[in-house]
């Protein structure tokens, strides 16, 4: 016993090591999972409130860029509004709409922290669980779409951008409908890459990526880039296609996180689906 | 006694504000991510109890890492930073180094030994944290190539901090 304890004084240094690397691979292995974080929820109230203070006085310097890009947007929504619509027919009856439903909606956050150079970046938002943000829910910027909410506090929310490695987004070739997964390769934070696009399916550059249907996280249709180039070596079944983001990562600052309402009814549907489980 | 740890408070504070506020916000490269926080741990003083500086680097790190969205991810690189850091230490000082409680900072040991240190050091954190983030041996290379290229840019930033604010204590030692 007494040698025991000797030898443990002794080396106390590397079991002190040892117990803290553990506990550094707990906290790692545990929270970097993006659908169970507790640890990050608390850090992101105070990191956040500390970002909040920075961002403030970063603000003034992008008021212009804000104010054009918001102003373009509103440009674009005043067209589309129903007063800007030529009215065809003269007797209006207004009907309870029973076609349409409003399948999503949009709650509107600032950036208050963001970074494009690491190999897995996120962003910070300053909406939370009191705006009604959720995990899973889709980010998008007037451009095009920006990332995932992974972790929500009562005023802030994180979100791991599109470019991380963990960020696997369903996308489709607007014109053919081939449908691929859009990832981040890290290198510049201007192009993303489409994966698992078949050999058979015709490639132009130019096209357009839009998302697919096949995610209950962001509608299907949104713009994400275009084809800059693409490369199919042989014997590869699949191209590797390489697509420029509309969305600027390094000087976002004003997105929409989108709120599919059907979402519950979805999912709770597809969990009554047969699994494999023994 | 309670000035040293004042100072050494500041310090903390200051570096991780560093970090995070200027210069996670320069935007170099996608292969260039100084860590420069990292240098609290390098100057901690030569006879600083082992398991307080692995307790030290495993705060800082937790700082870092909630500030910065990646859980467990910077405490575990500045945590074995620390642990070798110690055995480094072990032989690249002498008995009156010991003595004088000095840190190992660029004024006191020199240029070439400093250097030296940071770049070891740098290196050993900054591969263990740049495979850890990537999680696997994929992307090998580019991996690689950010952590060279990331380590000499740390390194750097380090030795200019030094030159900027330890000047003083050149003149006077």
């Amino acid at each position: 016993m007494r040698n025991l304890i000797f030898f443990i004084y002794r080396y106390h240094v590397f079991f002190i090591f040892f117990v803290l690397e553990i506990v550094a691979f707990i906290i790692l292995f545990r929270f970097n999972n993006y659908q169970k974080a507790s640890f990050l929820n608390y850090t992101n109230g105070v990191a956040g409130n500390f970002y909040n203070g920075v961002s403030n006085t970063q603000e003034y310097f992008n008021l212009r860029r804000v104010n054009d890009s918001l102003q373009l947007e509103n440009a674009r929504l005043r067209s589309q509004q129903i007063t800007s619509y030529y009215q065809n027919n003269v007797s209006i009856s207004s009907i309870n709409d029973t076609v349409y439903k409003q399948q999503y909606d949009y709650i509107s956050a600032q950036v208050v922290n963001n970074s494009v150079t690491k190999r897995n970046n996120y962003i910070t938002l300053n909406r939370g669980r009191l705006h009604g943000i959720e995990r899973e829910m889709g980010v998008i910027s007037e451009n095009g779409i920006v990332g995932i909410v992974m972790n929500v506090s009562d005023h802030y929310s994180t979100v791991l951008s599109l470019l991380n490695s963990n960020c696997k987004i369903s996308a489709k070739l607007k014109k053919t409908g081939a449908f691929g997964s859009l990832v981040w390769d890290g290198g510049d934070p201007r192009y993303a890459r489409l994966l698992d696009v078949n050999k058979h399916v015709p490639i132009k550059v130019g096209d357009l990526v839009i998302t697919s249907n096949f995610s209950t996280i962001f509608p299907e249709g949104l713009p994400i880039g275009k084809i800059s180039d693409n490369s199919l070596d042989a014997g590869d079944n699949f191209h590797t296609i390489n697509i420029d983001l509309f969305t600027d990562f390094s000087t976002v600052s004003t997105v929409y996180v989108i709120r599919n309402l059907f979402k519950q009814e979805q999912q709770a549907l597809e969990q009554t689906l047969p699994t494999d489980k023994k | 006694m309670i000035l040293e740890l004042l100072t050494y408070l500041l310090k903390f504070i200051g570096i991780i504000l560093l970090q995070v506020l200027v210069v996670d916000n320069v935007e170099l490269s996608s292969y260039i991510n100084p860590y420069i926080y990292i240098s609290f741990i390098l100057l901690l003083p030569i006879t600083i109890k082992p398991w307080h500086a692995l307790f030290l680097a495993f705060i800082c790190g937790a700082f870092v890492d909630a500030l910065s969205s990646t859980p467990g991810l910077h405490i575990a690189a500045s945590v074995l930073l620390a642990f070798v850091r110690i055995h480094y230490l072990r032989f690249a000082t002498t008995k009156e180094d010991t003595e004088s409680r000095i840190t190992p900072s660029m004024s006191k040991k020199g240029i070439v030994w400093f250097v030296f240190y940071c770049f070891s050091m740098t290196l050993v954190h900054h591969t263990f944290l740049f495979f850890l983030e990537i999680y696997g041996f994929y992307e090998f290379f580019s991996t690689l190539l950010r952590i060279i290229l990331s380590t000499l840019v740390t390194v750097m930033m380090i030795v200019v901090g030094q030159l900027l604010f330890y000047n003083t204590k050149i003149s006077n030692g």
